[in-house]
């Protein structure tokens, strides 16, 4: 006899919520300039693939085959070498104390070993502590090497192929057992740009109405749970949208990230994760009292969700109770999809479980709040 | 339950026993309340007697720990939000939207009520309440006045058979007031059941009903004659003279329940009619002041009913 959901109460709410919306300047502004400030800014600030780093050189031998690999080195940009000739000892503390971030070993039977053609080695220790800083030097490395010591041999064509083919580089990453790969920084910056404001705005939703007292008048109305929910998160929903389309444009345009995978498939993936962070954050505000407890709320998720999703830090190289927690926060599957699709071009079948997660943690999200809704002020 | 003899007319609210509790303390302490339809019923008692907490759970706000009844025929219990629907509920403080204006406060709760055609109902309740021409207003912006005419525009918008105004007249200077109750009076005469809680003995002097709370119960209910009668109190009033000797000795002096200065006058108050009337012509010769019976007031019986505590619990089963 009472229906439980209508159209028009739904449509009263949401053009109340947009009104308000418009109308609170400040936020507003907030909620479309402060994406694109961040992204700009930490876009440029965190530096996937620094340059001139510095580098100590190990080498009790010093002649023609180390300087042509050591010249070579330095002629890729990367390595700086501040300690040309240090002892392996030196070398050490020199990488704890932060110093350097490479120690290249040239053993002192690496010239003997290359006219012999015996497997001559170099051994690279890479401070891999941010790994982002190793990994394009590192990648570089071993055709670098190789080439040197073919024009340094270039006379002796026979033991220089030998040579090419038997140089081994030994890379040893230091500190943390992973690196990863280049322009993470982008997708993930949209993934917590988005969980900041989304989360943040939609916590308030149900506070503000109990902190003004309007509260107790809407629920004197006779709105349904849902309609309230549904004409809360909505209009975040649609600004959620507008930062996505403002963060893809400015990673396409200001950092050339690379969309390698379907655009439609992106899209998709990041409205379900808009959608689960509204009702995340919509959850919250039926926990919370008051605005403040909201944004305490929100912190307490947000920090946690930032260091244990595989945003700062590489998923893979947390301890295994700490990757378990990190499974939570729906930051940490958007990260997988969105890297796996504008990066290598996953398709759907690829991303299908982190896919399935956050449409769970929607599901959820939604339920929690829908049963947490008190329908009246007991 | 017990059923009452065929009332007069339908009874707009038939609850008995409600009890609502916060933690450990006892907000609302069995009321039982009756009002028939048309009615203008107030509320009075001191602040935090529970009268908010009454008029929550009558609008289905909060639910009763226990006691039961019915709200324009529906359950009090089940049907709180059928019951929401023929309700208008003005809260103590303003609780509409700030930042939107008269006109779009007013079609926010049209949508919610689900009437059709809103911008009608709108246009014409605007026009009622003399708020068309600050329809574009901000709610937020307006005064005291306006923000009281807008709530009570917002919950008579859509027609309900009850109303319930929490303190509408705190804060309002007495023309409002005045154009205020004069609105309540047309809508009492169109058959709707208005429960409204005041501070203003005026105000409780123009209801068909009033009912005392006193620490979440209720101490009396009646009619302003019938509670006035009830208390059984005789009032003298004292002139001339020397008060500020005859309010000493008055104050000492037995069967004396309470002496009130107004103005140039005293008002001595007392249960035992000849008693007092032989202590005052007494006091009143003794300061040259002259002593008559006047009509008890209604605040006076109130004050007297809070010092004697719960006295016979009116409106309950017997």
């Amino acid at each position: 006899m009472r229906p439980d959901f209508s159209l028009r109460r739904l449509l009263a709410m949401l053009r109340k919520e947009l009104i308000q919306m418009r109308r609170d300047r400040i936020t507003f502004a907030m909620m479309l300039g402060v994406p694109l400030m961040q992204l700009v800014l930490f876009g440029f600030a965190i530096n996937n693939d620094p340059k001139h780093l510095p580098a100590a050189l190990v080498a009790p031998t010093h002649d023609s085959h180390t300087r042509a690999i050591v010249t070579a080195l330095e002629l890729t940009g990367y390595y700086r070498f501040d300690y040309p000739n240090v002892t392996a000892a030196r070398a050490e503390a020199l990488m704890e104390q932060g110093k350097v971030a490479f120690v290249v070993t040239i053993p002192s039977d690496f010239a003997r070993r290359v006219e012999r053609g015996d497997e001559p080695r170099i051994l690279i220790e890479a401070d891999a502590t941010d790994p982002s800083v190793a990994s394009g030097a590192i990648s570089t490395l071993g055709t670098v090497a190789a080439q040197a010591l073919l024009h340094e041999r270039r006379a002796e064509a026979q033991a220089a192929e030998a040579a090419r083919g038997q140089l081994q580089v030994i890379v040893h990453r230091r500190y943390n057992p992973e690196g990863i790969t280049q322009y993470n920084i982008v997708p993930g910056l949209l993934g917590v740009i988005l969980q900041m404001t989304m989360v943040m705005m939609t916590s308030m939703a149900l506070t503000r109405e109990i902190e003004r007292g309007t509260m107790e008048n809407l629920l004197a109305m006779p709105a349904t749970p849902l309609e309230i929910m549904l004409g809360k998160i909505l209009p975040f929903f649609g600004v959620g949208a507008v930062q996505i389309a403002v963060v893809l444009l400015a990673a396409r345009i200001l950092f050339n990230v690379p969309f390698v995978g379907a655009l439609d498939l992106l899209l998709v993936s990041v409205l379900i994760f808009v959608m689960a962070l509204v009702l995340l954050g919509y959850t919250i505000s039926t926990f919370a009292r008051t605005q403040m407890q909201a944004m305490q709320l929100t912190f307490f998720f947000f920090l946690p969700s930032l260091l244990l999703s595989g945003f700062m830090f590489p998923f893979r190289g947390m301890p295994g109770w700490a990757q378990a927690l990190g499974e939570i926060f729906p930051l940490t599957h958007f990260l997988r999809v969105v890297r796996a699709v504008m990066l290598k071009g996953a398709d759907l079948a690829n991303v299908a479980v982190p896919l399935a997660a956050l449409i769970g943690f929607t599901v959820v999200y939604a339920a929690i709040a829908l049963v947490r809704f008190r329908r009246t002020l007991d | 339950m017990k059923v009452a003899s065929t009332p007069a007319r339908e009874l707009a609210i038939d609850v008995h026993g409600i009890v609502k509790r916060f933690g450990d303390r006892v907000a609302v302490d069995g009321v039982s309340l009756r009002v028939e339809q048309g009615q203008i019923v107030a509320f009075l008692g001191p602040n935090g007697s529970g009268k908010t907490t009454t008029m929550r759970v009558l609008c289905g706000l909060l639910t009763p720990d226990a006691g039961e009844g019915r709200v324009l025929g529906m359950d009090l219990l089940r049907d709180t939000i059928r019951i929401r629907q023929e309700i208008g509920y003005m809260t103590q403080s303003f609780s509409l939207y700030e930042e939107l204006t008269i006109e779009e406060n007013l079609e926010f709760v049209a949508g919610l009520y689900r009437l059709h055609p809103a911008r009608e109902h709108v246009r014409r309740t605007l026009a009622d309440l003399g708020l068309t021409s600050r329809r574009n207003q901000l709610a937020g912006t307006l005064s005291g006045g306006w923000k009281q005419r807008l709530a009570l525009a917002a919950c008579v918008m859509h027609q309900p058979r009850l109303l319930v105004l929490d303190e509408p007249t705190a804060g309002v200077d007495p023309k409002a007031r005045r154009e205020f109750w004069q609105e309540l009076h047309a809508l009492s005469l169109a058959g709707i059941t208005v429960l409204v809680s005041t501070h203003y003995m005026d105000e409780a002097e123009r209801c068909h009903q009033i009912n005392y709370v006193s620490q979440g119960r209720l101490i009396v209910t009646g009619t302003v004659d019938e509670v006035i009668a009830r208390s059984g109190l005789v009032t003298w009033v004292l002139r001339g003279g020397r008060m500020d000797e005859a309010e000493r000795l008055l104050r000492a002096a037995p069967h004396v329940d309470q002496v009130a200065p107004f103005g140039a006058e005293l008002h001595v108050v007392g249960r035992d009619g000849p008693a007092l009337a032989r202590v005052v012509r007494q006091i009143a010769r003794d300061t040259d002041a002259q002593a008559e019976p006047s009509v008890t007031r209604l605040e006076d019986a109130f004050i007297h009913f809070i010092g004697r505590g719960a006295p016979d619990r009116n409106g309950e089963p017997a």
